[in-house]
């Protein structure tokens, strides 16, 4: 067993030991380091390795935003439902979505009741679908940051090339940058700096971030998703707040370029363009969505299948919020493993596997850390 | 005899006949079912009886690796094995969805009887029924199976103690990947293969080096978390696991990486999972290596202390967390 | 967000490509990326490639990351 290559190398606990007593050495002293990782994956990641327990005191990882099922607000799951009870209607969706609980229903609790639901790998395998199903108006759910839209736009542009004019798309697409920022005007989450996403990054490049040093005076590390990759970010960005600097800078050298990526940026330039949406637990945030551009309005969902969703509600005691805005540990959420758990899920952080509050309760250490928000 | 069932074959009549006899009986030969009686007789006179059931619904019915037919045999073998039982006779129901080719049931039916030989398992009784197309699923199986114990003290669930060595008799994770790959829509090709295997030999073995057992079972769905986990409940003890001791083939590392899930709760159907006093657990595992189905045996943690029943996993890079049982079906992601 | 795995491209089509982790291949697209040779490795994200893997710089953090097993061990 050689393992895999350019993953298991950065899993080695030898090195995460030392990488561990480095960042001690360097935060001895040190009032306390709030950094928060904006990316779900890093949230998961760092909690499935349990990384936390190998930091001092002084450094305390705050979660946020960054898992885009679970920022997608409850009115768009109440939409998609709505798609797939249609009889002529049949959703692809990536398997994230299948679970998260709308107003009254799921798209798995639709599936039993025989709607078409139907979990697909890639955009492409949705638009194989529309191809072999040539009766059915088959819509998929665009969920997902700048890693995934380029692929849903790439999605959009083959049906649109090839003339299939079944294949439909629901934009929930989100940018990064336009939330960094709002987080890092709330006051209240006292950052000192970002533990920035790697595969969002990928694409976008280093520049969109270069705002939050330059104008914030916020720290940033744009880091891979291997435990080693994670502590050698955090080592980056603890040095830099011990050096009194705050710069943009990246550890995931081996996939993150400068530029980013202009061939998925100019594709998503083409299909997309921006729109202001709604964030759960952040609210309306400008500039921050991805809506289809009209010149491929015959591949937008909502314009050609028109439905009527139910009314959107929301349990009134549900704190995802709070939670996603690193405002809240998932533990003080009232509802936290007793009403809400991921069996029944009440609140989509609980639902998405890469969620917050379903990484705490899955993976909880056995004497977790205590509230993040005091 | 025709190239596809159809609904008249379940009818009970002349070609309910012929499809038995000269499609099941062929593979199955022997005294107890030649005889076509409503039961079959077996001779368990004085000793210690264990009996089984269960249900068969894989999909797709063939998958790198093995069938619906292995999985069934391998399926009723290992649970009769995980209780100390020496597996004596199976039974097995054919639920047929209409429209299946008969050359398709053949290969089902040649396979499950290689792996009752392998098994040294009879099956003595059986049934068959076919339904209207769109009511199964091309094929479905269910088994019973009954077993003479072998041992004094049979491993329960219940039976973890203190100070126990936690192994596992090989790789996890290669059966629920060879058919996660083999499904439509995933397009993944390669050298995944299921694991599915009758494992009466190898736990036989372990008894017959003098090994105690305290506990075993084998972590089938839900994987090897959620089989830790019951017996940790059940046995009211902590179960520490370390990382990485876990034995995971290269290409189920791979595939698991590329879907987004845990080989902690992907599907095994030729492992067990053993607890035995940590004196015995050298020999326990020399013994499980002397055997191809055990080469890759090795122990993966230990009872820690009493406790309502946990299972925390210490991370390959000296952190902990707790390993908790499958919630719902694992499903590709891509986030 | 965003699960991404290092795959090598074993074989290419057009705008298409075969690309393999650990023995297990299938089928991705290329479309986001420029000048993938067979034999390099990409980050595949829902069945597309959407950056290529610089060996060099992946051997250069290795090589640093080596020097904390090291001290003190």
């Amino acid at each position: 067993m050689s393992g895999v290559k350019f993953v298991e190398e950065f899993r080695d606990g030898a090195i995460a030991r030392g990488l561990a007593r480095r960042i001690a050495e360097v935060a001895r002293g040190l009032p306390e380091v709030r950094l928060m990782e904006v990316c779900g994956t890093h949230t998961m990641a760092i909690y499935r390795n349990g990384i936390r327990q190998l930091l001092p005191e002084n450094i305390v990882l705050i979660s946020g935003p960054g898992c885009p099922v679970c920022v997608t607000p409850n009115d768009y799951i109440d939409r998609a439902i709505a798609f797939a009870r249609r009889p002529d209607v049949t959703v692809c969706t990536f398997g994230d979505m299948v679970r998260v609980p709308g107003s009254s229903s799921s798209l798995e609790l639709e599936k039993s009741r025989r709607a078409d639901v139907r979990v697909v790998y890639s955009p492409l395998d949705a638009v194989e679908v529309a191809v072999q199903n040539p009766g059915r108006k088959v819509v998929f759910l665009g969920v997902g940051f700048e890693t995934t839209a380029p692929t849903v736009a790439a999605a959009i542009e083959l049906a649109a090339a090839k003339g299939v004019d079944n294949f439909f798309v629901s934009s929930a697409h989100k940018v990064m940058p336009p939330a960094l920022a709002a987080l890092t005007a709330d006051a209240r989450l006292g950052l000192k700096g970002f533990i920035l996403p790697a595969h969002v990054s990928a694409i976008i490049g280093v520049v969109p971030y270069q705002f939050l040093a330059a104008k914030h005076g916020m720290a940033g590390v744009i880091a891979g998703f291997e435990p080693l990759d994670i502590l050698q970010g955090i080592l980056m960005l603890v040095e830099q707040v011990a050096e009194g600097r705050a710069a943009i800078e990246v550890q995931y050298t081996r996939v993150v370029r400068e530029e980013g990526n202009p061939r998925a940026l100019a594709l998503l330039e083409r299909v997309f363009q921006p729109c202001d949406a709604e964030w759960r637990g952040l609210g309306m945030i400008a500039g921050s969505g991805l809506a289809i551009r009209a010149e491929y309005a015959a591949h937008q969902a909502e314009a050609n299948i028109i439905v009527e969703p139910e009314q959107t509600v929301v349990h009134p005691s549900c704190r995802c919020g709070e939670v996603l805005r690193g405002l809240l540990h998932p533990r003080e959420c009232p509802l936290f493993g007793t009403v809400c758990t991921p069996e029944t899920p009440v609140g989509a952080c609980m639902v998405s596997t890469e969620g917050t509050c379903a990484a705490c309760y899955k993976y909880g250490a056995p004497a977790e850390e205590g509230s993040v928000g005091g | 005899m025709d190239e596809v069932i159809r609904l008249a074959h379940g009818s009970g009549g002349q070609l309910t006949h012929a499809l038995i006899r000269e499609v099941f009986l062929p593979y199955f030969d022997n005294p107890a079912l030649a005889a076509l009686n409503d039961s079959a007789l077996l001779q368990l006179s004085g000793s210690r009886t264990a009996f089984t059931t269960d249900a068969y619904v894989v999909q797709p019915i063939f998958f790198p690796g093995g069938d619906i037919g292995r999985l069934a045999i391998s399926g009723t073998v290992n649970d009769l094995s995980a209780q100390g039982a020496r597996p004596v006779a199976i039974s097995a129901a054919f639920i047929i969805e209409e429209g299946l080719r008969v050359a398709e049931l053949q290969q089902v039916l040649a396979s499950m009887a290689a792996a009752a030989r392998e098994a040294g398992v009879a099956v003595v009784a059986g049934d068959t029924k076919v339904v209207p197309a769109g009511a199964a699923d091309k094929l479905f199986i269910t088994t019973a199976g009954v077993g003479t114990l072998l041992v004094e003290q049979p491993p329960t669930g219940s039976g973890a103690r203190v100070g126990d060595a936690v192994i596992v008799t090989g790789t996890i994770g290669d059966h629920g990947m060879a058919v996660m790959a083999a499904r439509a829509g995933l397009s993944l090709q390669g050298a995944l293969r299921s694991d599915v295997a009758p494992l009466n030999h190898l736990v036989e073995g372990l008894f017959a080096c003098g090994v105690e057992v305290h506990a075993m079972r084998d972590p089938t769905r839900g994987g090897v978390a959620t089989t830790l986990n019951e017996i940790a409940r059940a046995s009211g003890v902590e179960i520490v696991i370390e990382e990485e001791r876990i034995p995971v083939a290269d290409e189920v590392k791979g595939a698991c990486e590329l879907l987004g899930f845990d080989p902690l709760y992907v599907a095994n159907e030729g492992k067990m999972i053993v607890f035995v006093p940590v004196a015995h657990a050298e020999r326990a595992i020399a013994c499980l290596h002397s055997h191809a189905l055990g080469r890759q045996a090795a122990i993966i943690g230990k009872v820690a202390k009493e406790s309502k029943g946990r299972v925390l996993l210490r991370t390959a890079i000296g952190g902990h967390r707790i390993l908790d049982m499958l919630v719902g079906e694992q499903l590709p992601r891509i986030c | 967000m965003c699960l991404g795995v290092p795959m090598r491209v074993v074989e290419i089509n057009g705008d298409m490509a075969v690309a393999e982790i650990t023995g297990v291949r299938r089928s991705i697209s290329l479309q986001l990326v420029e000048d993938v040779q067979v034999g390099d490795y990409v980050i595949v994200h829902a069945g597309f490639a959407i950056q290529v893997l610089d060996e060099a710089e992946a051997q250069e953090t290795i090589r640093l990351l080596q020097e904390f097993g090291v001290q003190g061990g």
